[in-house]
């Protein structure tokens, strides 16, 4: 439902002649909302900050949200919401701040005897609705792209490439090995043998509850791809239940080292490489 | 097949994409947990269900994993419907055979899940689609 010409005059009129008693009420709804979570000052300059664009877009003669005069409206609506979003506000208190307007409206237009004023109010509100539905929907985007910026931070995190001894690094895996991340391992784990320049690769799978075919072959396809640059590989972290699944899937790994640990796979690297490690005994406490 | 009776109701989970096959991992890895399997067993119909889910997607586009708890009277078991309605397959030896694949993959995924489990049925032909029902029973 647009607004007339004639509604959005009255309503930029009664917003601007009591912009105290309006900013002040709509404020305090909203800090009963939010439960001090929001500070006074701020939550005053968020609300007389919309307050203005609005102002400004009926000024202009604003029929609805969608309309061209109410541009400058949307990208504050737009920003609060991004700011409320990444601050983990919920998507409902966001909304909930705009229609907390229609309270603060209420509160002045009793005061106001005019004859049309349910009219006018039930005209208003249907902008305000707009405005909050349009809040949620910046709410829920922003929202989107920060799940979809962990998405890749943790990509990024949980593929480490670590040097565990001079000449030899490691990769833990830990958790599913898609071809995403199969891809960024081979990447970091590649890179990384060029700026060590190592000789021996340890890719340890301790971390990863499933090795099916899809995965055996990323795993092979780094192994061979490290092989290429010279570096050889040894897969470490196979557990008793997972040698048995590879078994009967009847993967080979080939000629390629593998280890039921990375202390293990580390000990075998040393020892190919002549470094001097002895088995203590574990010491007796009694 | 044996006959069984289900306890509970079957969980589905529709294929469409590589999350949805990590889904049915853990799917079928909580059934299996409820169903009382060991560790090994667990282990081998999870591979099992991640490479005929995994196909189910490659081959077929997407489809359909329905997975529920079976009981013969004396042991509990997790069974699991792979249904899709892609292009079916014309050579069924052929595609049992270790190392054959048409998808770049390492041609282990169906036979391979045939050895995982205890009781594999398939039923498929050219242009009907697969149906694939896998069984692994508790020891």
């Amino acid at each position: 439902m647009a607004l007339s010409a004639d509604e959005s005059g009255r309503l930029a009129v009664l917003l601007s002649s009591h912009v105290d008693q309006i900013t002040q009420r709509w404020a305090e709804v909203v800090a009963g909302q939010l439960h001090g979570r929001l500070s006074q000052a701020e939550l005053i300059r968020q609300v007389q900050e919309l307050h203005r664009a609005l102002v400004d877009a009926l000024d202009k003669g604003a029929a609805d949200l969608a309309s061209e005069e109410s541009v400058e409206l949307r990208a504050v609506l737009a920003e609060l919401s991004r700011g409320q979003a990444r601050e983990g506000f919920s998507a409902t208190e966001t909304a909930s701040g705009v229609f907390a307007l229609k309270d603060a409206l209420l509160t002045v237009m009793e005061a106001d005897h005019n004859a049309d004023k349910l009219r006018d109010f039930v005209a208003f509100s249907a902008l305000i609705d707009q405005m909050g539905l349009f809040t949620f929907e910046s709410y829920v985007r922003t929202r989107e792209s920060l799940i979809a910026d962990q998405a890749e931070q943790l990509l990024e995190l949980s593929t480490p490439v670590v040097k565990l001894w001079e000449g030899v690094v490691a990769v833990p895996l830990v958790g599913t090995l898609d071809s995403a991340r199969a891809q960024v391992v081979m990447e970091r784990l590649l890179q990384t043998l060029v700026e060590t320049s190592s000789p021996y690769a340890i890719i340890d799978i301790t971390g990863v509850p499933a090795v099916d075919t899809q995965v055996a072959q990323h795993i092979l396809k780094t192994v061979v791809a490290a092989r290429l640059m010279g570096a050889d590989c040894i897969i470490s972290g196979i557990r008793p239940q997972i040698a048995q699944t590879i078994v009967a899937l009847g993967i080979e790994f080939g000629d390629i080292a593998t280890k039921a640990s990375l202390a293990d796979a580390l000990r075998h690297v040393l020892r190919l490489t002549g470094v001097e490690t002895s088995r203590r005994q574990p010491r007796r406490e009694l | 097949m044996t006959s069984g009776v289900d306890l509970g109701r079957p969980h589905t989970q529709t294929v469409g994409s590589d999350e949805d096959v990590v889904r049915v991992r853990q799917l079928v890895r909580t059934v299996a947990v409820a169903a009382k399997l060991s560790l090994v067993d667990q282990t081998k119909v999870v591979t099992a269900a991640s490479e005929l889910a995994r196909n189910t997607l490659v081959y077929a586009g997407g489809g359909t994993v329905e997975v529920s708890i079976v009981d013969n009277g004396r042991r509990q078991g997790i069974r699991i419907l792979f249904a899709d309605s892609g292009p079916g397959i014309a050579d069924l030896e052929l595609a049992l055979t270790d190392g054959y694949t048409t998808g770049g993959g390492l041609g282990l995924g169906l036979s391979g899940a045939r050895r995982l489990v205890d009781e594999f049925d398939i039923r498929t032909a050219p242009g009907q689609g697969t149906r694939i029902t896998i069984t692994k029973w508790s020891r």
